[in-house]
């Protein structure tokens, strides 16, 4: 029976259409031209320019003090709070635990951003760096549980089980056993926490104080107040590093796969 | 065995606590908070009043909210469908892909994913700009006039909502297309069924969750958008997202911007316990829809 060709060619369609405004931007960030549009020939001149702006940055370093704090902070309790919901699955605790997990990934940004704000300001905490934090944590949380969650469910449980015959108490077994097997996942995880970090805009719009802005912050506001080729450049150069990001947790997914043995 | 069933309760508290208490203080109590705070008059210097009032939820019956709540929908359905119509094929083309090339295709749907929505929404304000790449090419080709407007309406606003919502709408469609057994196909096809008949009778109930959870996943977050009509949107084009986001940073009316939020919310929980309840007809637990991210 002869396929049809059609889903291939959807296929094709919408991966053009993934791309192409990607491609076209960071081409536009060689383009020496000021407005964009006509090639004006090829230029590192708004790179150059980049290196000039002192408020990127102090940006760029807000955003990674911001990202290396939460995920730390997301890793270590997404980590707990998925041994948890593994290691007690049938509890009724744990069904509302992965409820509580869960709808923090469902629920849009805006509403979490507004929420935090409110609470914020209803206790008096004044909005900085700190409340930046607090509120990626809050999300990167769910996503690091379930990540984790996602390799516990695919671990080989009978190697802890044999250090466990041999004389390991479970924090033992748990510290010398699980978590050293676990590492590739950890890190997978770890990487998405600190991806989601630097790249949002919505919450952190939201609970950002005066002397917080962080790079999407910096962006949005280059956004509103022109300077394209400016981002275009800014643009590629986020990009760069959230590619290489991708590539190395890929790396770090492919030699988990090979250590977890399903 | 006593000892040991107490100490597994231990185990259980402490690994539950910390994940627990934090998504309560930082999710579960700001949540309630906006219900009650929706209640609260604003204080001149952008705070919380004293006292209570029902005169911020009785001011949502303004017609021009109801416009925008009604706009909010109506983009977030028609980018759904959109998303429906181009994730199916997608979906299916992946899932009967050979092994290296579907990894290959499913890598790229979910790179975009990662990489910065704000930078992703302006380079199509930028292609769609009357300089822009398409708008250049469009003109070249004829399709458009030079004087029409690409951006700035809601076209624009449902074309970026798509581009952003794609790949959580493929990812759990293929997710049920590469469970699905094509013999039955194969068997409808043998019976008589014409391609499209197979496809409609057959495959699209074979996938039917991965269906609904494409739904949830795309139309839920659609509903809150803020930044795509911000960027591509213009004023005229305004969604529930931006109202809240102005009442914060414009006018800095905190309960109105709570009592806007409570509309968001309703209009959230509608899809997720309506596909809850459907599913609890048809018997059985399903676990809950699958994590699109990770």
């Amino acid at each position: 029976m002869k396929r049809s060709r059609f889903p291939y060619i959807v296929t094709a369609v919408v991966l053009v259409f993934f791309y192409l405004p990607i491609l076209i931007l960071v081409i536009e960030s060689f383009n020496a031209s000021r407005f964009g549009g006509a090639w004006r020939g090829f230029s590192f001149r708004w790179y150059a320019r980049l290196f000039h702006e002192p408020a990127i940055w102090q940006a760029a370093k807000n955003t990674l003090l911001i990202a290396v704090s939460v995920t730390c902070l997301s890793l270590i309790l997404g980590t707990m709070s998925a041994l948890a919901l593994h290691r007690f699955a049938k509890s009724r605790i744990q069904r509302f635990h992965y409820t509580l997990i869960y709808t923090p990934l469902v629920v849009p940004e805006i509403l979490m951003g507004i929420s935090l704000l409110m609470a914020f300001v209803a206790v008096g905490v004044r909005l900085g760096m700190l409340t930046i934090v607090l509120a990626h944590a809050t999300f990167c949380i769910s996503y690091v549980a379930l990540t984790v969650l996602g390799r516990l469910q695919d671990f080989d449980f009978t190697i802890v089980e044999a250090a466990r015959d041999l004389g390991a108490t479970s924090w033992t077994a748990t510290r010398r056993v699980l978590l050293p097997m676990l590492a590739p996942g950890l890190a997978a995880a770890g990487l998405i926490a600190f991806t989601l970090s630097l790249d949002d805009f919505v919450i952190t719009f939201f609970v950002a104080g005066p002397g917080a802005e962080t790079l999407p912050l910096h962006v949005y506001s280059m956004i509103k107040h022109g300077a394209t080729p400016l981002i275009n450049a800014l643009s590629t150069l986020l990009l760069a590093v959230t590619f290489t990001t991708i590539f190395l947790s890929q790396r770090l997914n492919k030699s988990g796969a090979l250590e977890g043995g399903q | 065995m006593n000892a040991g069933r107490r100490a597994r309760r231990l185990q259980e508290f402490l690994l539950t606590l910390p994940s627990f208490f934090w998504l309560s203080l930082f999710f579960l109590v700001p949540t309630v908070l906006v219900f009650i705070l929706a209640f609260r008059p604003a204080d001149p210097f952008g705070g919380i009043g004293q006292g209570w009032t029902t005169a911020t939820i009785r001011s949502l019956a303004d017609p021009q909210y109801l416009a925008i709540a009604w706009r909010t929908l109506w983009v977030s359905a028609v980018s759904t469908g959109l998303c429906l119509l181009l994730a199916v094929p997608t979906g299916y083309a992946v899932a009967r892909a050979s092994e290296r090339r579907r990894n290959t295709i499913l890598m790229l749907v979910i790179v975009p994913f990662w990489t910065s929505f704000l930078i992703r929404v302006f380079a199509w304000k930028s292609i769609l700009h009357p300089e822009g790449f398409i708008k250049k090419a469009l003109e070249f080709l004829g399709v458009v006039d030079p004087s029409t407007q690409l951006l700035y309406n809601l076209t624009a606003v449902i074309l970026v909502t798509v581009y952003t919502s794609l790949p959580f709408a493929i990812l759990p469609i293929y997710a049920a297309a590469e469970k699905f057994d094509y013999r039955l196909i194969e068997a409808a096809r043998d019976l008589g069924a014409r391609p499209f008949q197979a496809f409609r009778k057959v495959f699209l109930p074979g996938i039917r969750q991965g269906l609904i959870t494409a739904v949830l996943v795309v139309f839920i977050p659609d509903l809150g958008s803020y930044i795509i009509p911000d960027i591509v949107g213009g004023p005229g084009n305004e969604l529930l997202g931006n109202k809240i986001a102005q009442r914060v940073f414009v006018d800095r009316n905190l309960p109105l911007a709570g009592g806007l939020s409570i509309v968001l919310i309703l209009a959230v929980l509608a899809p997720l316990l309506s596909v809850l309840v459907l599913q609890g007809k048809k018997g059985g637990t399903q676990p809950p829809p699958g994590n699109a991210a990770s």
